[in-house]
């Protein structure tokens, strides 16, 4: 049976630019960064606090798993915020809001309350959107 | 403090940790953090544990030991990690960071070394072999890197 999930991918424009964003933006840790070669690097960065699930910062260029063609279109949908590629946790959504807007992260939703607890939603640097939140205590 | 907009208060207390994550260096106390956020003390240890779950001084020593791991991993000497972050005992810095991390810095600084010559001999060891195979990445060469497993079981 499946226990875990260790890898997932983002689906990002530039790796330099995801960088700056996940790790001195989000506080995210670098786990591997690999040169793999003229123009290719295999990027991984771990949420604060799980040191075991590796985010892939995946290029989206052709090779991989895209030709020229898909890539395009891959690079549109995620430029126009098509995709919400996961739902992070934190201690206090609203001052986690307060800090990550104050280093320029972008939001479309601030934090709200829900039956369940606090929600937000940010964009990273490519356009892609996650959730941010915050369960009820009971 | 509860007759102040929550809002507001929250934006004192983010201010203050960022105050923290800036001036982690320095010989900041407690006093100090509440002063720049405009705190009693009393009110600012309450509200800073209840957003996030640790006391700013425990806060304080988790950013020392993490700015001490960084400053290890660029192959700096442990006292060095330990005075530029803040500390001012090598043995208390030393036992600290093995509480907080299971290893002495020594020890965490040989493993990341290790890690990271590892990525950089073998990159194939750390890359799922499903994504590696999509990439057209694959083993070209002799020994350790071809006989040992990849990283992973995933594809």
């Amino acid at each position: 049976m499946i226990t875990k999930m260790n890898h997932a991918s983002i689906f990002v424009l530039d790796q330099d630019s995801a960088f700056d964003f996940y790790v001195n933006k989000l506080g995210f840790t670098v786990n591997t960064d690999a040169d793999m070669g003229p123009g290719k690097r295999w990027l991984t960065v771990n949420p604060p606090n799980q040191p075991d699930l590796e985010l892939t910062l995946m290029p989206i260029g052709t090779g991989m798993m895209f030709n020229d063609e898909s890539a395009a279109t891959m690079r549109e949908l995620v430029k126009n915020g098509t995709f919400g590629f996961g739902a992070f946790e934190c201690e206090d959504v609203r001052a986690t809001y307060e800090e990550l807007k104050s280093k320029g992260v972008e939001f479309s939703k601030p934090p709200t309350e829900e039956f369940w607890g606090w929600n937000a939603l940010f964009k990273d640097d490519s356009g892609n959107w996650f959730s941010l939140g915050q369960k009820k205590q009971d | 403090m509860d007759q102040y907009p929550r809002q507001y208060m929250y934006m004192r207390a983010v201010r203050a940790k960022i105050f923290i994550d800036a001036n982690f260096a320095s010989a900041i106390d407690l006093n100090k953090i509440a002063d720049e956020a405009c705190f009693s003390k009393f009110h600012f240890v309450r509200l800073f544990k209840e957003i996030y779950g640790r006391t700013p001084h425990q806060y304080l020593t988790d950013v020392r030991i993490e700015k001490a791991k960084a400053y290890l991993e660029d192959g700096q000497t442990v006292a060095f990690a330990c005075f530029k972050v803040g500390f001012d005992s090598i043995s208390s810095f030393t036992g600290l960071f093995k509480r907080r991390t299971g290893q002495t810095p020594k020890q965490f600084q040989i493993a990341r070394e290790e890690f990271r010559e590892s990525v950089a001999t073998a990159p194939l060891h750390h890359i799922p072999s499903c994504f590696a195979e999509k990439a057209g990445w694959v083993r070209t060469g002799s020994g350790s890197d071809r006989a040992a497993p990849a990283k992973s079981n995933l594809c």
